[in-house]
């Protein structure tokens, strides 16, 4: 090392890792060394997310394509562009449209914020296809970790229920239509919508159990079109209960993955 | 719209025998089956395809394909809608790690026959520390990652079209790409199928799909040849069932969800005569000259033995032709994997029966929204 890195290092061990302040929020000095490197890992939260140590072919970009870790990330960054979002945008036809485009026109980075969030989550749906691509590939899906592929496909199934429910919120000709399309076809479900087989069986003569009025498209809509309590519904399940369920189940997912090991060959 | 149908044109003079071309070879039957053949060529072929100039080479055909169809208007129009952006980036993200995949199964697979062991198992010997190794590359990318993000978000606007109006409905009304394969189905079979139960076969498909391998080689190393099946397979529904459908619903879909080329302009007045037929008139008209009975139940006799006899006498010849294979995996996965497979198998046999003999419905019984 140069002479004025060997002093830069020099006042950083003797000033600053022996500082009370450093101490009391690092357990540990400088990770240079094998027991601080396993430290930094174990004493953060958010690090110790990771084994201490991997085997080598774990750590390579080439090997998990890293599409895990970005699909986390991107959660991330749509949770806090979401709740940057949510300050400004009212659920209501009268205002949700008028809200995008105050945000659009008026908000300071309201219309990269919106950007950011879009393209986040087109990005994210991408990533979480290849993840399970990555994982399918490397046969890390196999005993023992069926189980967490399993929570995985669920996942997938929230990722894409929380960038359909988001669709709808700028209450926009888009939006409402690709909605219509693709609420549409819970009309046919079987039994449960009015459109669906079997459902006329349900009942006799003229009282009908499943009707436009009473099935499962009418339960997920709040009513037979795309209307008011269909914004009021998606935005409920876009900004909190899908994303609450969503995490839980990452975090079940993240402690699979340390607990079953991670995939590597014997 | 304020273009009125058929107003955007068909680009330069000279583009024309080219865009002919392609719109023809994009015709449903013919591109699907072309993609078909190029899948099995690809999985053959691999050693070739994953050699660097080669995948260099076919990566600059493919943007100079895409630059190229920008000249057609209608390809222009479709491109540059925002929400289509996504679409550009799956084909070549999909591409490079498909490519990153083979490229070691190959290596490893080489290996192998030399007697050697996975490159990955060679990595796995010696222990790192994530600390530096792994949270520095996770870093990197992470922050590579936001500011691609960040320039896509400062160069391309999300999209905010008119006010939300319940009485004027787009046409062709499209779902969020994602979903495109789904409605691309819809052609194919009733919303039932096409939206409810083929949907849930994918995810109990997918939630099966662990437990049903019996394979316990490839476990933390990329393969091919240890694992050719249960690849053929993934990668058949991933490619041709879902990735193709969605770009055939983005960019083949116009109007009335008619059929277009890739380059011929959406006319919302293209009239296509649908003379589509149901199998029970097939059986009962053309086959015994007859008038097909009025009770459903014996007008549609065909149809449900026809379906009956997929779902019994294909599985049990199964269990005798695959023997070895339904001996591994006994009657109640071997099942599991049957009839997920057929159900997946049955969206093409049903896109060929609509392309050869415009086959509507192989079961047809209105009355209880129950049509196959
Ligand atoms: C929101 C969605 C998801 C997130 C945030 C997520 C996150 C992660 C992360 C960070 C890893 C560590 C290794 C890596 O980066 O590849 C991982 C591994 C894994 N994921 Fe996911 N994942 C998601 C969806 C899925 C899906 C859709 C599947 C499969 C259908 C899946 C199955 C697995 C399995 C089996 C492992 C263990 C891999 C191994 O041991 O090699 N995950 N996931």
């Amino acid at each position: 090392m140069s002479a004025v890195g060997d002093q830069v290092r020099k006042f950083l061990d003797e000033s600053v890792y022996q500082s009370v302040i450093w101490k009391s929020v690092f357990r540990h000095g400088f990770p240079d060394t094998d027991r601080n490197r396993t430290l930094v890992v174990l004493s953060n939260l958010f690090l110790h997310l990771h084994p201490a140590k991997l085997k080598g072919h774990a750590v390579r970009m080439r090997y998990t394509w890293c599409m895990g870790g970005l699909s986390f990330f991107m959660f991330l960054i749509l949770t806090i562009s979401g709740v940057f979002l949510m300050f400004y945008y009212r659920p209501t036809p009268e205002y949700a449209y008028q809200d995008i485009v105050a945000l659009r026109e008026d908000v300071p980075l309201g219309m990269f914020m919106r950007n950011v969030h879009r393209w986040g989550a087109h990005s994210m749906v991408l990533i979480v296809w290849l993840h399970m691509l990555r994982v399918f590939m490397t046969g890390s899906y196999k005993a023992p970790r069926e189980f967490n592929w399993a929570i995985g496909v669920i996942l997938l199934k929230l990722t894409l229920l929380l960038s359909f429910t988001g669709y709808l919120l700028p209450w926009d000709q888009l939006a409402i239509w690709a909605i219509t399309v693709g609420t549409n076809m819970a009309r046919a479900t079987p039994f449960l919508g009015h459109e669906g087989p079997g459902a006329s069986l349900i009942g006799y003569d003229d009282f009908k159990v499943v009707h436009s009025k009473s099935d499962i498209r009418f339960a997920l809509l709040g009513g037979s079109i795309v209307g008011p309590s269909a914004l009021l519904r998606f935005y409920v399940l876009h900004c909190v209960f899908l994303p609450l369920v969503a995490g839980f189940l990452m975090a079940v997912h993240f402690w699979r993955i340390r607990k079953d090991g991670f995939s590597a060959p014997l | 719209m304020i273009l009125a149908s058929g107003a955007i044109g068909t680009g330069p003079e000279y583009m024309q025998p080219f865009f002919n071309f392609v719109n023809f070879i994009c015709r449903p039957e013919i591109l699907f089956t072309g993609s078909v053949a190029a899948f099995f060529g690809a999985l053959k072929f691999r050693k070739i395809l994953v050699k660097p100039p080669v995948a260099i080479a076919m990566t600059v055909g493919l943007i100079a394909f895409i630059l190229i169809s920008l000249l057609s208007p209608q390809f222009y129009n479709e491109a540059r809608k925002p929400d289509n952006a996504p679409i550009f980036i799956m084909v070549f993200l999909t591409g490079l790690v498909l490519w990153a995949a083979f490229y070691q199964a190959v290596n490893n697979d080489e290996r192998f026959r030399q007697g050697l062991r996975s490159d990955e198992h060679e990595a796995a010997e010696e222990k790192l520390h994530v600390w530096p190794y792994l949270i520095y590359i996770e870093a990197i990318v992470a922050a590579f990652v936001l500011a691609l993000l960040f320039a896509w978000s400062i160069g391309l606007e999300a999209p905010l079209e008119q006010f939300a109006n319940p009485a004027k409905s787009p046409n062709p009304a499209k779902a969020p790409w994602y979903f495109l394969g789904l409605q691309e189905m819809l052609v194919y079979y009733d919303p039932w199928i096409a939206g409810v139960v083929l949907p849930g076969m994918i995810l109990s498909g997918l939630i099966v799909l662990p437990y049903c391998d019996p394979n316990p080689k490839g476990v933390g190393y990329y393969t091919f040849e240890q694992r050719r099946l249960a690849i053929t397979v993934f990668l058949f529904g991933f490619l041709i069932l879902w990735v193709l459908l969605i770009f055939v619903g983005t960019f083949l879909r116009g109007p009335n969800w008619n059929f277009f080329g890739l380059y011929e302009p959406w006319d919302a007045h293209k009239l296509l005569s649908l003379n589509n037929i149901n199998l029970s008139e097939y059986f009962w008209s053309d086959l015994l000259h007859k008038a097909p009975p009025q009770e459903w139940w014996r007008r549609e006799w065909p149809g449900f033995a026809l379906i009956f006899a997929y779902f019994t006498i294909l599985p049990a010849a199964g269990t005798v032709l695959f023997k070895r294979f339904y001996q591994k995996l006994g009657f109640v996965r071997y099942s599991m994997v049957v009839m997920h497979l057929l159900v997946m198998f049955s969206l093409p046999i049903k896109m060929y029966l609509r392309w050869s003999i415009n086959l509507k419905y192989i079961v047809f019984i209105p009355d209880y929204f129950f049509n196959i």
